[in-house]
């Protein structure tokens, strides 16, 4: 208890060093954020959110937001290790959360898109960024501490607004790495603005130089308009001793899609908050997970999906593999309203334990409010299938083999939806290096 | 005319009347207690009962932790909060007459037992039923307990176990559900009023289903039952609980405990039929029914199954649970939940596998109409020993209307990899062109709206004894009459 509360009183302590150096457009929304921060209370098992997680280990360090410490940056051999064999991309780099540009390509997209960094356009005082932030009604509604904490030190993010009809050729490739020994709160802002018929992809990753004890805590805002497009992937492999939370916002319009893959591999405890808005007709939204873990790894995987209008579409995939003393948790709710008639919405978790003493909790969740709806979940947790094992080994395959054999075949469900061919075969060797098995 | 669509014609007749049927009042003229709740009330139904010292401990040490705790508010359910000191504790009918034969009883009874469709005579002769009827909260009838007592079977008053089986009672009560368990297990363990108790010997299989009837019936009158049933090596037994409550306007409390024992290869099957007052259309009125049903399978391979056809009361709130602790146990739950007008459902189980091998299976088919609202809520936990656990789930939820809402909200705790454990659950309406095949063949829409419900509620209605399916097949019509169209 004493380490929550003296935990909260250090970053409210360095809020008033970060505010003295603080003089954009955004200090007002920064001071809203720490007043209303100062209200709440970091969250315990007692929270029905938090009720499987345990963040104590977070909560007893004190993170020094970067924003404060001094500029650190990494060589760009080690940048280049994260690029995709043959892979044209837009690279944005930040380091601790803060863009670097010497790091970076491909940074000249014309004067109507916007794609970059959040700092260069709030020092230039860009009138269009009241637009795409909407300050006045931001945080009302927002009682989510990390966000808060996140927003009152808002400082540096991935930026991307695209006009109408604009199509973009390339992915972008988005790298966020850790770096340094001292313990730092890296907070990345990112702002993903698509208005209509236009169409992007965006790789997020989330690295760490070594194996250093730092916390990440994002804040991802994207709002996608009528008939535009957008995939994005995010992969998390942060040191194992990093602590990592996300939450991410996705408001679509009529007729548009997303597609959202959260691939979490690192990080000690790691959380990710997904709130989708489907406020249009005939949207289509896809949110697909694959989350490892072993070791003391807990993975805690949130969405909340919310139907508005008619005729649109959710479907949701998660699949966790679970290794050692692992805990795997996954809590997924559809609210589907009233007006929302003709809503299919599809939601399925799936795990896999690889020990005895591994743990998945789940929480498959509907509230449904309209009649005539197709809505289902499912949830299934177990071993691998132990005849399926018996099968292929009979056919003279070692048994580790075999086993990764199953492995594979399990995530296949989720890494088959991602359209880079590169990604993909990255995200399998991925899953065969995190959980020390013979790769196939 | 065959057996089938006689009995179709029956439950459209039945469909016709409107009014909520079992709205009557009998009047018996009953002893009371002031209303409010402190030591001295618990002391008094404790004295009255003639209770044993420990007894009147066993209830103070529940009341003193009940004042420690609050209400709990988590369940997708709105009501007015109780008084807790606006209500009466102890009602019990004037007459108590000791029960040698039917003709003892009080006439009135006999009547409203009769109304309900129960006459003792004909269930004795005909139907083989052994009943306990409660009315309101003192045990007046008791049959064929000298069937049961060659068996070395009890089937009593919860009142009169205390007094003649006090080493029985001692160990097992309170042993599944504690004093401390919850805020309404709390509250029922300081003043419940009575109940039943069963205990079957080592292998005996109760020749017969036992059953309970029970009936709200004194205005302001909380009901607080407490069922103990105690099920000895490879013995089984089938216990019936029925209820229907007369129309009345203010709120109405009910917070039962039932606990189950099963030791080594032994079964209970027990199932529900939950008919109290709904409130009327305007959502005035109705029972708060917020029960703690919990279930222990101690032993080796017992067997805890659970149905329940919940289709009255304004809130219901209710998780039959089972405890898997003898290895290869099993678990069950069958469940039909109807909710209409204002009528609020938050119920579901939980499974907790602990024993090795142990099965849950859980069906739980919820139906929202009107602006009710109509939630699952489970819990499968498979702890870290449990070895090859296996649980299925499915929840079906439909919905009729756009006013209605129907809610899932499983929870799957998993610490063991051997467990195998599968979740379902779909929601969906009433197919337009199922009515309209039906419609065709000249039945009408509420008739056919009828049909495919009870067409959906099907696997859990197999599950119940034959007399009861019937009534639950009727009730589900009335429930739902109204709300097509």
């Amino acid at each position: 208890m004493k380490n929550r509360i003296d935990n909260q009183k250090w970053y409210v302590d360095n809020f008033n060093l970060f505010k003295s150096s603080n003089k954009n457009v955004f200090s007002t929304l920064s001071n809203k954020a720490i007043e209303k921060f100062k209200t709440l209370e970091f969250p315990t098992k007692k929270d029905e959110e938090w009720k499987y997680i345990n963040i104590n280990p977070l909560l007893k360090n004190n993170f020094l937001p970067s924003s404060l410490s001094a500029n650190s940056s990494v060589n760009l051999e080690t940048i280049e290790e994260y690029t995709l064999d043959n892979l044209d991309v837009y690279r944005f780099v930040f380091v601790n959360g803060i863009f670097n540009s010497e790091l970076s390509t491909g940074l000249d997209f014309g004067k109507d898109i916007i794609a970059g960094s959040l700092s260069n356009l709030l020092n230039k005082n860009d009138t269009r960024l009241e637009k795409l932030f909407d300050i006045k009604n931001k945080l009302q509604k927002d009682n989510n501490i990390f966000n808060l904490l996140n927003t009152a030190f808002l400082h540096d993010g991935f930026l991307l607004y695209l006009p109408k009809g604009t199509i973009i050729d390339k992915p972008f490739h988005v790298i966020n790495i850790s770096t340094g020994n001292n313990k730092l709160l890296n907070q990345p802002h990112n702002l993903i603005h698509l208005e209509s018929n236009s169409k992007a992809e965006i790789i997020f990753e989330y690295v760490s130089e070594k194996a250093t004890e730092h916390f990440t805590n994002i804040v991802t805002e994207i709002s996608v308009d009528e008939n535009a497009n957008l995939n994005v992937y995010k992969i998390q492999n942060e040191s194992p001793n990093a602590f990592h939370i996300e939450n991410s916002n996705i408001l679509q319009k009529n007729s548009s899609v997303v597609k959202h893959f959260s691939l979490s591999f690192g990080a000690l405890i790691t959380r990710n908050n997904i709130n989708a808005e489907l406020d249009g007709e005939n949207v289509e939204n896809n949110l697909y997970g694959l989350y490892l873990g072993n070791k003391n790894q807990q993975i805690d995987n949130h969405t909340f999906i919310e139907h508005i209008k008619p005729n649109s579409n959710s479907n949701e995939l998660y699949k966790g593999i679970l290794d050692d003393d692992a805990k795997g948790i996954f809590s997924g709710k559809i609210l589907v309203q009233k007006e929302a008639q003709k809503t299919n919405a599809f939601q399925s978790n799936k795990s896999v334990l690889l020990s005895n003493k591994a743990i998945s909790d789940s929480k498959p969740q509907l509230e449904i409010y309209a009649d005539d709806v197709k809505c289902s979940h499912g949830a299934t947790v177990g071993k691998l299938d132990q005849e399926a094992l018996f099968y292929i080994r009979s056919r003279g395959v070692p048994l580790e083999l075999a086993r990764s054999m199953l492995i594979r075949a399990f995530i296949d469900d989720v890494v088959k939806e991602i359209s880079i061919e590169q990604l993909r075969e990255k995200i399998n060797h991925t899953i065969f290096q995190h959980l020390k098995r013979v790769e196939f | 005319m065959n057996e089938e669509t006689r009995e179709d014609i029956k439950l459209v007749e039945d469909v016709t009347q409107t009014d909520y049927k079992w709205g009557f009042v009998s009047d018996i003229e009953a002893d009371e207690f002031p209303k409010g709740l402190n030591e001295d009330i618990i002391r008094k139904i404790s004295k009255i009962k003639n209770e044993p010292e420990w007894m009147t401990e066993w209830r103070l040490k529940a009341y003193k932790h009940w004042l420690t705790m609050e209400e709990p508010d988590w369940a997708k359910v709105n009501y007015e909060k109780v008084d807790y000191q606006d209500l009466i504790y102890f009602s019990a009918p004037k007459k108590k007459p000791e029960l040698e034969s039917l003709d003892e009883v009080d006439p009135e009874l006999l009547k409203t037992f009769e109304k309900l469709g129960i006459p003792l005579e004909e269930q004795k002769k005909l139907a083989g039923v052994a009943v306990d009827a409660v009315f309101d909260s003192v045990s007046v009838a008791t049959t064929f307990r000298e069937t049961l007592a060659e068996k070395g079977i009890i089937f009593c008053p919860i009142s009169e176990a205390i007094i003649n089986h006090p080493d029985l009672v001692k160990k097992y009560l309170g042993s599944v559900v504690p004093q401390t368990d919850n805020f309404f297990a709390a509250l029922n363990s300081a003043v419940f009023s009575d109940g039943s108790f069963v205990y079957i010997p080592k292998g005996v299989r109760c020749p017969m289903e036992l059953s309970t009837y029970f009936r709200i019936n004194a205005e302001n009158t909380g009901q607080f039952e407490r069922t103990l049933i105690i099920a000895d090596e490879g013995s089984y037994v089938s216990y019936l609980e029925g209820c229907t409550a007369p129309m009345r306007d203010e709120n109405q409390l009910h917070a039962a405990v039932v606990e189950l024992i099963v030791l080594d290869d032994a079964e209970i099957k027990y199932s529900t039929v939950q008919n109290w007052y709904p409130g009327d259309k305007e959502g005035k009125g109705g029972i708060y029914n917020f029960v703690t049903k919990r279930g222990i399978c101690k032993g080796k391979n017992s067997k805890i199954s659970w149905t329940q056809v919940e289709t009255g009361s304004a809130v219901t709130w209710k998780y039959p649970g089972c405890i898997l602790l003898g290895d290869n146990s099993v678990g069950e739950f069958y469940s039909v939940a109807v909710t209409n007008n204002f009528q609020q459902a938050d119920t579901g189980t939980k499974m907790v596998h602990i024993g090795k091998n142990t099965k849950s299976t859980i069906i739980s088919k919820g139906i929202s109409a009107g602006k009710s609202n109509n939630s699952y809520r489970g819990l499968v936990k498979v702890n870290k020993n449990a070895e090859n656990a296996r649980n299925f789930s499915q929840c079906d939820s439909m919905l009729m209307g756009n006013k209605c809402g129907a809610h899932t909200f499983p929870y799957l705790e998993i610490e063991n990899n051997s467990a195998t454990v599968e979740h379902e659950a779909t929601t969906s309406k009433v197919g337009e062109d199922q009515i309209f095949y039906l419609n065709q063949r000249g039945i009408s829409t509420e008739d056919a709206v009828n049909m495919i419900v009870n067409g959906f509620c099907k696997e859990v209605f197999n599950e119940l004894p034959m007399e009861f399916a019937i009534e639950a097949q009727k009730l589900l019509a009335i429930s739902l009459e109204g709300s097509v169209g």
